[in-house]
């Protein structure tokens, strides 16, 4: 087949919503594969493989994101049931640890504050722009969620995705690394950090570790959206 | 599983409406959530169902993020102007919350005189 022929039919194929979600799919499965076949090390996360392979694809087509995105749609789109879903996973384990329930919120609402204002504060200090700095104060909220803040407050919801997404890598890497020079032993505390700092990716690193880990980190990541999508909002109305 | 899938997009949608009539600055999807765990609360149990069709959407959350992972292509040029700026204040803000997450739920603990339970993991 000639590379003119190859092009015509990849043009008529991006035209369609098949081209851009079943490279979504195909993409994340790889990233999947290379990750378990690493031993589900940090830095191979599966997103981050399937962004750069879709990311690579697109510049070498030349596809425009809002065509790959008229496909991509659709998994997009369950972002939200995936959202409300969350309520699930934190009805679980709120009747599991219901005797730490205010140590648990205050924790929750200490970190998340210490998230967004540090986060805030070191973008700002190193002269990023208002708009980033509404983009990044988000970025410990599992991604639905953050996106949302950010498009409410005016930053760019999809700059706010790639930063969870790094975030959540960076926490899943320096999460053991940290408590364990703190010497914080509990596994509740260690979860619950791992969760608020790091949303799903730590929350997911945390489930391999420590059982008990893995359900404080659920917890705190569910907390933690509900916190920050309403201090976030005072918050920016002081700062920002 | 279509059941299940109803109650979230019935959640979702209550939670939009709720979002538009009262001008909060919460996404639709967060009060839905919040609206669904105070329902689950009330009701005292969780319906297989939902508990199975919510299992499976979480299982692949991370699958979720990709297309707006891929968004990252919108603003290669922002990144690159500050990308110094981004990448410390990620890795301080990830440091710094894990740190103080932790110490204050240790903190608290001991405030409140909680021993670990019998049958969780000796610290």
């Amino acid at each position: 087949m000639s590379g003119e022929e190859l092009k015509d039919i990849w043009v008529y194929l991006s035209t369609s919503p098949l081209l851009g979600l079943t490279l979504t799919l195909v993409a994340y499965q790889a990233g999947h594969y290379v990750y378990t076949r690493l031993g589900l090390f940090p830095l191979a996360n599966p997103v981050l493989i399937a962004v750069i392979l879709l990311v690579a694809l697109l510049w070498m087509t030349g596809t425009p994101y809002p065509i790959y995105f008229d496909g991509a749609k659709f998994v997009h789109f369950l972002l939200g049931p995936a959202t409300v879903a969350l309520a699930i996973p934190l009805y679980i384990h709120f009747q599991a640890v219901k005797r730490s329930v205010v140590a648990i919120l205050a924790t929750v609402i200490v970190g998340s504050t210490t998230a967004m204002l540090s986060a805030i504060g070191v973008a700002w200090a190193m002269g990023a722009t208002r708009e980033t700095l509404l983009s990044i104060a988000p970025k410990s909220v599992t991604m639905p969620i953050a996106m949302g803040i950010s498009e409410k407050l005016g930053g760019l919801p999809s700059l706010t995705a790639v930063l969870v997404l790094l975030t959540g890598i960076a926490g899943a890497m320096l999460a053991t690394w940290t408590l364990n020079l703190l010497r914080i032993k509990d596994w509740r505390a260690r979860g619950l950090a791992t969760g608020i700092a790091a949303h799903g990716i730590g929350t997911a690193r945390a489930l391999q570790v420590n059982e008990v880990a893995g359900a404080f980190a659920s917890l705190g990541m569910g907390l933690n959206a509900l916190a920050t999508a309403i201090l976030l909002p005072l918050l920016a109305s002081l700062f920002l | 599983m279509l059941n299940a899938l109803t109650i979230l997009l019935v959640f979702q949608l209550t939670g939009e409406v709720i979002a538009r009539a009262s001008g909060l600055p919460l996404p639709g999807p967060v009060i839905g959530m919040a609206l669904l765990f105070a329902a689950l609360l009330i009701r005292g149990g969780l319906p297989d169902s939902l508990r199975s069709t919510a299992g499976g959407l979480l299982k692949h959350l991370s699958l979720l993020f990709v297309p707006a992972g891929v968004g990252v292509v919108l603003h290669l040029q922002l990144i690159a102007d500050q990308w110094q700026a981004i990448s410390a204040a990620l890795l301080v803000s990830t440091i710094v919350t894990i740190a103080v997450s932790a110490l204050m739920m240790i903190g608290l603990d001991r405030l409140t005189g909680r021993k670990p339970a019998a049958g969780e993991p000796k610290p």
